[in-house]
């Protein structure tokens, strides 16, 4: 059994440094390339309708509007399409404010779901370009700006930004997801190098409006469209690529419970998209995608669930025999620690372990790098290092849970 | 366009990384090996050498001898021994054969140590600990238990054996015991204790630990009169 469990977790850890390298090998054989990137600038500003979806989002949307507002793009080239998805608070009324600004055009529809407010923004968009921005998140002037200039390839479908965890300090949860989003900001650059990226985010993804001609609108895809969208583009070869310079900043949840039920339903939607579109894995067809960051995306699934489980155990083991040595001996403090080789732990683990969490913080860093952001605080590295791998496992393993008894995950 | 060059280098990188992290924790191993053995060694000259000055000595001896003729490196082997058998596994045959050098190190010290105290008249603070790595639970307390007491006396000796060790000396030890094969079992005095025994229950057993502390304590409030 030992063995076996011993097997299991050099495989997981092969494939975790296994993925690792390869982003890192890509990194460095294209960074003269991402370099080249940052220095294009736009030259014509064509037409760009961005979609705002919003149900309930009282206390967010008038910065999202704002902010869409103070993008530095040609007022007439940008416009603004807000649809109320029956909101019960007081979202209308907050957006109401903006009905006189010429570029904005408000929508209210009964609640039917994200989906349902995006293809009544799709009916009125008449641009070439189409974006949406979920209500939560806030854009960087700068952003389209940042974007646009990558659709001078008439290959490209559609533009993903980098995302930011907005405020980030405000909370223990969004320290922790800062981190991961700055280390997504590395995966999402690397994957559109390898022509792998499988969501293209709520916040400000930037679609050629000849997506939605070719392949349809929006759909429920198990309450994740956006992820939906990304495998349908990639199945049909449309090309998606990242802008790691536009950034958009998104409104993290603030607490454990909101970011559990959000994270349930994004892994739910996660393993029901691929199982839709399972005839993407392993097939050399997709390229990189089909055969290395979707199957490794699923195993990483497990790995994470396995690896975690197995440490969890190795704490509660250490916990109990620590219990049983006090109530065979009693409290009994030593004080001489003397530090000697024999007694460091040299296991191949120990090892990988130390290696797979450099090169995670190495990965890190370059995604922050690349985003420009100097900020040079560590605690989100504490907090994250200390409790994100241990909380991670309770929504993966709800989410498995909903998808063995098929049970569906509530938008909120 | 599939870079079948670049998952080659990649899978090259990784391997070569795993291949340094398995030869690493090999290269420690063998260290550690080579470390216990060179205790060893050195213990094995010390008995030696303590045997051989307790003979020349003869009844002039008692005089002299003090607890440093026995060697005092056998506590410091054991916890390495015992970190070894965790963390190489007690599967291994250098470890196997480490633990067999050392139970008989054990041994010739014990029976050192029986010889002085004999000839000496000194009552002798010392146990035999039979324990097993394999269905015995109260033996990791039972560990405990005389891990603390041999930080709470520094005078004690435990010769610890495990059971199951496939060695002659210790079969003999067992049969001159007659041990019933209940673990963990320690024998004082001769008289075998069957079952997890407590550090009251083992300072019950052998009086003169408190005797021991007693006369630390008078050394050391003496000591600090000077």
């Amino acid at each position: 059994m030992h063995f076996v469990s011993e097997g299991v977790t050099y495989t997981f850890l092969f494939l975790t440094l296994y993925w690792e390298i390869f982003m890192l090998v890509t990194f460095w054989e294209k960074r003269g390339d991402i370099k080249k990137e940052e220095s294009r600038k736009l030259t014509t500003f064509p037409g760009v309708t961005v979609l705002v979806p919003c149900y309930n989002e009282e206390t967010t949307i008038g910065g999202t509007i704002q902010s869409l507002l103070e993008i530095n793009y040609p007022k007439e080239k940008l416009n603004i399409i807000i649809i109320d998805d029956g909101s019960d608070d007081r979202t209308y009324e907050v957006i109401s404010k903006f009905k006189d600004v010429p570029n904005i055009e408000i929508l209210r529809k009964e609640n039917g779901g994200k989906y349902t407010a995006l293809n009544l923004g799709l009916e009125h968009a008449k641009t070439e370009f189409i974006g949406c921005l979920d209500a939560d998140s806030f854009v960087h002037p700068e952003a389209l700006q940042q974007i646009m200039p990558y659709f001078d390839n008439p290959e490209t479908m559609a533009v993903t930004p980098s995302l930011k965890i907005h405020n980030p300090n405000s909370s223990i949860m969004r320290m922790i997801q800062n981190v991961e989003y700055n280390l997504g900001i590395f995966v999402r650059k690397i994957s559109a190098i390898l022509n792998a990226i499988y969501v293209t985010p709520g916040p400000f993804s930037i679609f050629r409006a000849q997506v939605y001609r070719d392949l349809g609108n929006y759909r429920h895809a198990h309450n994740t469209e956006d992820m939906e969208m990304a495998l349908r583009l990639q199945s049909n070869h449309y090309k998606i690529v990242n802008a790691h310079k536009a950034v958009v900043f998104t409104v993290g949840p603030k607490t454990f419970h909101k970011l559990y039920r959000q994270r349930v339903r994004w892994t739910h939607g996660f393993l029901e998209n691929l199982k839709d579109y399972r005839f993407i894995i392993l097939n050399a067809k997709y390229g990189n995608l089909g055969l290395m960051i979707l199957p490794l995306s699923f195993i990483s699934f497990f790995a994470t669930i396995y690896l975690v489980l197995i440490s969890y155990y190795a704490i509660v083991q250490s916990i109990i025999s620590e219990i049983v040595y006090l109530q065979t001996v009693g409290f009994r403090p030593s004080w001489n620690f003397h530090f000697h080789w024999f007694y460091v732990n040299t296991a191949t683990l120990s090892f990988v372990n130390i290696l797979v969490a450099g090169l995670t913080l190495a990965l890190i860093i370059i995604g922050k790098r690349m985003a420009g952001i100097r900020d040079r605080r560590f605690m989100d590295l504490v907090y994250s290092a200390l409790l994100y791998s241990f909380i991670a496992p309770l929504w993966l393993l709800k989410a498995f849970y909903n998808n063995l008894f098929s049970r569906s995950t509530p938008w909120r | 366009m599939m870079d079948w060059r670049k998952y080659l280098l990649t899978l090259t990188i990784t391997l070569i990384i795993f291949l340094t992290a398995l030869f690493l924790n090999n290269y420690f191993d063998n260290k550690r090996i080579e470390n216990i053995q060179g205790i060893q060694n050195s213990i094995s000259t010390d008995i030696a050498s303590s045997e051989i000055q307790f003979s020349l000595l003869g009844e002039f001896s008692c005089k002299t001898v003090d607890d440093s003729i026995l060697s005092p490196e056998l506590n410091s082997l054991a916890d390495r021994l015992r970190y070894g058998e965790a963390n190489i596994g007690n599967t291994n045959s250098n470890i196997i054969q480490l633990k067999k050098d050392y139970s008989l190190l054990e041994l010739k010290d014990y029976l050192l140590m029986k010889q002085i105290s004999a000839r000496c008249k000194k009552p002798s603070a010392s146990l035999i600990y039979f324990y097993s790595d394999k269905e015995c639970p109260d033996c990791i307390r039972e560990s405990y238990v005389l891990n603390a007491l041999r930080d709470q006396y520094p005078e004690l000796r435990i010769y610890s054996f495990d059971y199951g060790l496939d060695l002659g000396a210790v079969k003999t030890l067992i049969n001159i015991n007659k041990l019933s094969g209940e673990l963990p079992a320690l024998i004082i005095d001769e008289k075998v204790y069957y079952g997890f025994s407590s550090i009251e229950d083992v300072e019950g057993y052998l009086p003169i630990l408190k005797t021991l502390s007693a006369s630390s304590t008078n050394a050391t409030s003496t000591k600090k009169n000077f």
